[in-house]
């Protein structure tokens, strides 16, 4: 690829966003490949940034920020980070295109203006390079974020210091000498940064330790969200773990915070299973079985129960009770088998009844191809 | 209104579909959006700040602090507490008393800690100084029916054309 380019028009329902201009699919974190990714999904390094002499995005005109995305446009040439990415202008791109990029947690709900009430704001843009993203126009004028399979803290925030240090040096950021750089929510100010970590905490929820371990976290600073940040809820033990504070401590304490909690969290987690295995056996077998079973063989399914079910059968798969399924196609089943992604796989708007036998038929189609399953 | 699935609870979530050429309009509950599977996209996010904001902004009330308004963007802090968000990095030397509270508040400390930033040279004369900005901050302060602002700000247009 060369340079940046621009999104598709605006066209008809039928999505044309090709999506092989993605990287990846913009979607390489789901690969499994990171350290204890069987427990830990992704790591997801966040900076928040805004360009000083403009009013932040929230108040701007759509003038400013057109003007403000022009900027940044022209500094993209003079970014080695983000040499060859794809440039998506969200307000050119139907509806089922911008879910589509926030169910792969390239977007945030808000940049991707879902909100029916509301449209797309002028501006709103996601810059996707190989292995760091810039949503541009969001709450902030721009959020630099790197993503990464399994639990990798420091390769992903070196990924978006580097980001940062080079677009700063062409971009001029609002910074204040004491209440370092400034976001349009007082919640980010300071070093704008929100490390987190995508996690799967079946053990502990079955054990019902659950409660203790997000309490605890919240004494040390960390707060906890569902499976696509602040106001999702927590569906299929799958949580959200970040830095709850951005300001009085420095990026490397907050990055250190992070890897000890969820250090902790993990062996918790570990220790939960090998209680269930030993104390619940055939309890746990029998349950993830038919999870399983029912992924396996339902004609439909809806969101939450494909998300109850797929993290029933990641649990038996770390349990090593079913075999020669990856947790790579698990963590492929999490965004695959959302709505947007199986309109699109269909070609056409979907009602619920249809989407919901659309994604029983997909997640069949998956683990029928894997052929993993009975011992 | 109530949600068209149970016919109980308030609608919260309202989801346009279009089936066939025909565009629908969904209203659910918040319940029943999560059991057709629309809650991780529709969902309303909290207010972050919550109570906090509110023990902040009354203190600055009591103070005087709640008329100041931005010279920049025109935000004031009674928009501070209807909306969560400020208006520009300006507003946080317009409000600076208030916000170094909240920001204790918020985060236990109002000293950042971290990265030093300084802005590249070619940058250092702001943007904002050009007439398309100047215009759209000018209309935002018409608005706001901010008639001092305003003034300023044509002034200046004046002596750019
Ligand atoms: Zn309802
Ligand atoms: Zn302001």
């Amino acid at each position: 690829m060369s340079g940046p380019r621009p999104g598709p028009g605006s066209g008809p329902a039928r999505p044309a966003l090709d999506l092989s201009l993605l990287p990846d699919g913009g979607v390489r974190w789901l690969d499994a490949s990171g350290p204890h990714s069987d427990i830990v999904i992704s790591t997801r390094m966040r900076l928040a940034r805004n360009v000083s002499g403009y009013a932040f995005t929230g108040r701007a005109r759509d003038g400013e920020r057109l003007r403000m995305l022009a900027q940044v446009r022209d500094a993209l040439t003079e970014v080695p980070s983000l040499q060859g990415s794809l440039l998506l202008t969200l307000e050119s791109m139907p509806a089922v295109e911008r879910q589509l990029l926030h169910e792969r947690h390239l977007v945030s709900k808000e940049l991707a203006g879902l909100d029916p009430q509301q449209p797309v704001r002028s501006g709103a843009a996601v810059i996707l390079g190989e292995s760091v993203g810039l949503l541009v126009n969001e709450e902030d004028h721009l959020r630099l974020q790197a993503l990464r399979s399994g639990f990798c803290v420091p390769e992903a925030f070196e990924a978006v210091q580097r980001l940062d240090a080079e677009l700063g040096g062409q971009v001029p950021y609002a910074f204040h000498r004491e209440f370092g750089f400034l976001t349009a929510c007082p919640t980010n100010a300071g070093t704008g940064l929100r490390a987190s970590v995508l996690i799967h905490l079946p053990g502990l929820v079955l054990t019902k330790e659950i409660g203790k371990v997000l309490a605890g976290l919240q004494q040390m600073g960390l707060t906890y969200r569902g499976l696509y940040g602040e106001g999702s809820e927590v569906v299929g033990n799958f949580f959200q773990l970040s830095n709850q504070t951005t300001l009085g401590r420095s990026e490397e304490e907050l990055q250190d915070l992070l890897v000890r909690v969820v250090r902790h969290v993990i062996e918790r987690e570990e220790e939960a299973r090998r209680v269930l295995v030993r104390d619940a056996g055939y309890i746990i077998e029998d349950k993830l079985w038919r999870a399983y079973g029912t992924l396996r063989y339902a004609r439909s399914l809806t969101f939450d129960e494909a998300m109850n079910f797929l993290s029933g059968v990641r649990l038996a798969v770390g349990l090593k009770l079913v075999t020669g399924l990856s947790v790579y196609t698990l963590n492929k089943l999490l965004i695959f088998a959302q709505s947007a992604h199986l309109s699109y796989l269909e070609g056409r708007a979907l009602t619920d009844t249809e989407t919901n036998l659309a994604r029983a038929k997909y997640v069949r189609q998956v683990l029928t191809s894997e052929g993993g399953g009975v011992e | 209104m109530l949600c068209d699935n149970c016919q109980e609870r308030d609608a919260v979530v309202h989801v346009t579909r279009v089936v066939e050429n025909a565009v629908t309009q969904l209203h659910l509950c918040e319940k029943c959006a999560a059991a057709k599977g629309v809650e991780t996209t529709l969902s309303v996010p909290q207010h972050p700040l919550g109570e906090i904001l509110q023990a902040v902004q009354q203190q600055a009330a009591s103070t005087g602090e709640d008329a100041l308004s931005c010279r920049f963007c025109g935000a004031t802090a009674r928009d501070f507490r209807a909306t969560g968000r400020l208006g520009c990095p300006h507003c946080y030397d317009a409000m600076e008393h208030s916000l170094r509270e909240l920001l204790r508040r918020l985060h236990g400390s109002s000293r950042h800690v971290g990265k030093r930033y300084d802005p590249p040279a070619a940058h250092l004369l702001e943007k904002a100084d050009t007439v398309h900005d100047l215009r759209d901050r000018l209309r935002r302060a018409v608005d706001a029916e901010q008639f001092e602002l305003a003034a300023e700000l044509r002034d200046r247009i004046r002596v750019l054309e």
